[in-house]
């Protein structure tokens, strides 16, 4: 399966980047074969609107099935959930870190947005 | 004659001169409507003692796929095209995140199949009333609602078309401002002498004069902070219609949403030269 991580960088030492929708880029983790791609999310970190949206229907367009990051608002989350992609919000310092502990059961799935919305 | 009055800063005295001058034109025997368009918070009829006698529900129309005819992934027009975000694709469906949308229409016009049919979402009131004679109109935005300009548009035109329309924008240099400012025929700009009521002068000047509209200024509480207002004013060649002195008295009377005119007769003197002012600078032709 494919997770889709939220990343201040383009490499899995990168630092994991705390925001959903305004992450500079996504790293795609496949987990069958330990291989990534990267997207960089330059054009809605610079949305005046909506770019938690735009982020998760990235996210579902690179066909992932859950999503790792630091916090999710309302939008994003009711978007993914739409999508069926599953939310873990961690503190991991790194893309490498996040993906270790999803690996390992250390996540726990969010159920709802930890963050309200803003404009 | 349409009049805007705006102030980069809060708190700088838009609503006091709005609704000061609208009593004095309206003493004169003017036809003179106050269109209050600060829709977020909205108090020019506290200073009118104004009774509303019509209240109208607003909405703007936002769009709604209708999936039996919706064209899916091989079109993506609606989605793609909308600067506002509002619309993703996800899940194969098209998700329409309403509170986003600024109601342009465009995925209307461009969906092929005429899948996007029209809902609706409330923006909030519209409503007119008088106080102490003077014609008094306003919106007031629905709580959550994010978005003012459509409801100041709505506001504006419902002004009469003929008198004197006196809109008294919201704080700041931002859409709504723009918005308030659209069709009027003369800007006042009310600013406080101090470092940061100048710093925020500036940027509205710049603001009208993008915009290419005359404008005249007003310094509130002259006498407090320093004289780089006027030094500024002096520098730009802007016309400065008054000056309405710094005074206790007259803060006491605001608080107590009194119109100065009724509690210090002795501003209707500076009134009378702001009005004077500023037809001299229209017939000019200011800039």
């Amino acid at each position: 399966m494919i997770i889709a991580v939220s990343s201040q960088g383009q490499e899995l030492k990168s630092p994991l980047d705390p925001r959903f929708g305004r992450a500079t880029h996504f790293i795609f983790y496949n987990t069958e074969n330990d291989s990534f791609a990267v997207l960089n999310n330059e054009p809605n970190l610079n949305a005046a609107q909506g770019a938690g949206i735009q982020a998760a229907q990235a996210v579902s367009r690179a066909k992932a099935a859950a999503v790792i990051t630091g916090h999710c608002g309302p939008k994003a989350f009711s978007a993914l959930q739409a999508g069926g992609i599953a939310v873990y919000l961690c503190k991991e310092n790194t893309v490498e870190e996040a993906i270790q502990a999803y690996k390992k059961g250390r996540l726990e799935q969010a159920e709802e947005a930890d963050r309200s919305g803003h404009w | 004659m349409r009049l805007a009055i705006i102030s980069g800063k809060g708190g700088t005295g838009k609503t006091t001169v709005a609704v000061n001058l609208a009593l004095y034109l309206q003493k004169e025997g003017q036809k003179v409507c106050l269109a209050d368009c600060d829709v977020e918070e909205p108090n020019a009829h506290f200073f009118l003692d104004a009774a509303w006698s019509r209240e109208n529900r607003q909405t703007v129309a936002v769009p709604e796929i209708n999936n039996t005819k919706c064209l899916g992934e091989s079109c993506l027009q609606c989605v793609n095209e909308c600067r506002f975000n509002s619309l993703i694709w996800i899940a194969d469906k098209v998700m329409v995140f309403p509170e986003l949308c600024h109601a342009c229409g465009l995925c209307f016009f461009l969906c092929p199949v005429q899948a996007v049919d029209e809902s609706t979402r409330e923006i909030g009131l519209v409503r007119h009333g008088k106080g102490r004679g003077v014609e008094v109109c306003g919106g007031l935005l629905r709580i959550g609602e994010a978005m003012a300009p459509p409801l100041i548009r709505r506001v504006l035109k419902s002004t009469p078309g003929q008198g004197i329309v006196i809109a008294d924008a919201p704080p700041g240099t931002s859409c709504p401002v723009m918005e308030t400012l659209r069709d009027v025929d003369y800007v006042i700009l009310v600013g406080e002498p101090t470092p940061f009521g100048l710093h925020d002068f500036k940027i509205a000047v710049e603001l009208v004069r993008k915009l290419g509209l005359a404008l005249g200024t007003v310094i509130n509480r002259d006498g407090m902070g320093d004289d780089q207002m006027e030094k500024y004013i002096r520098h730009e060649r802007l016309p400065l219609l008054a000056r309405l002195p710094y005074s206790r008295k007259a803060a006491a009377a605001c608080s107590r949403a009194e119109p100065l005119l009724e509690a210090m007769p002795e501003f209707k003197e500076i009134y009378r030269n702001m009005w004077e002012n500023l037809q001299k600078e229209m017939q000019a032709g200011g800039k």
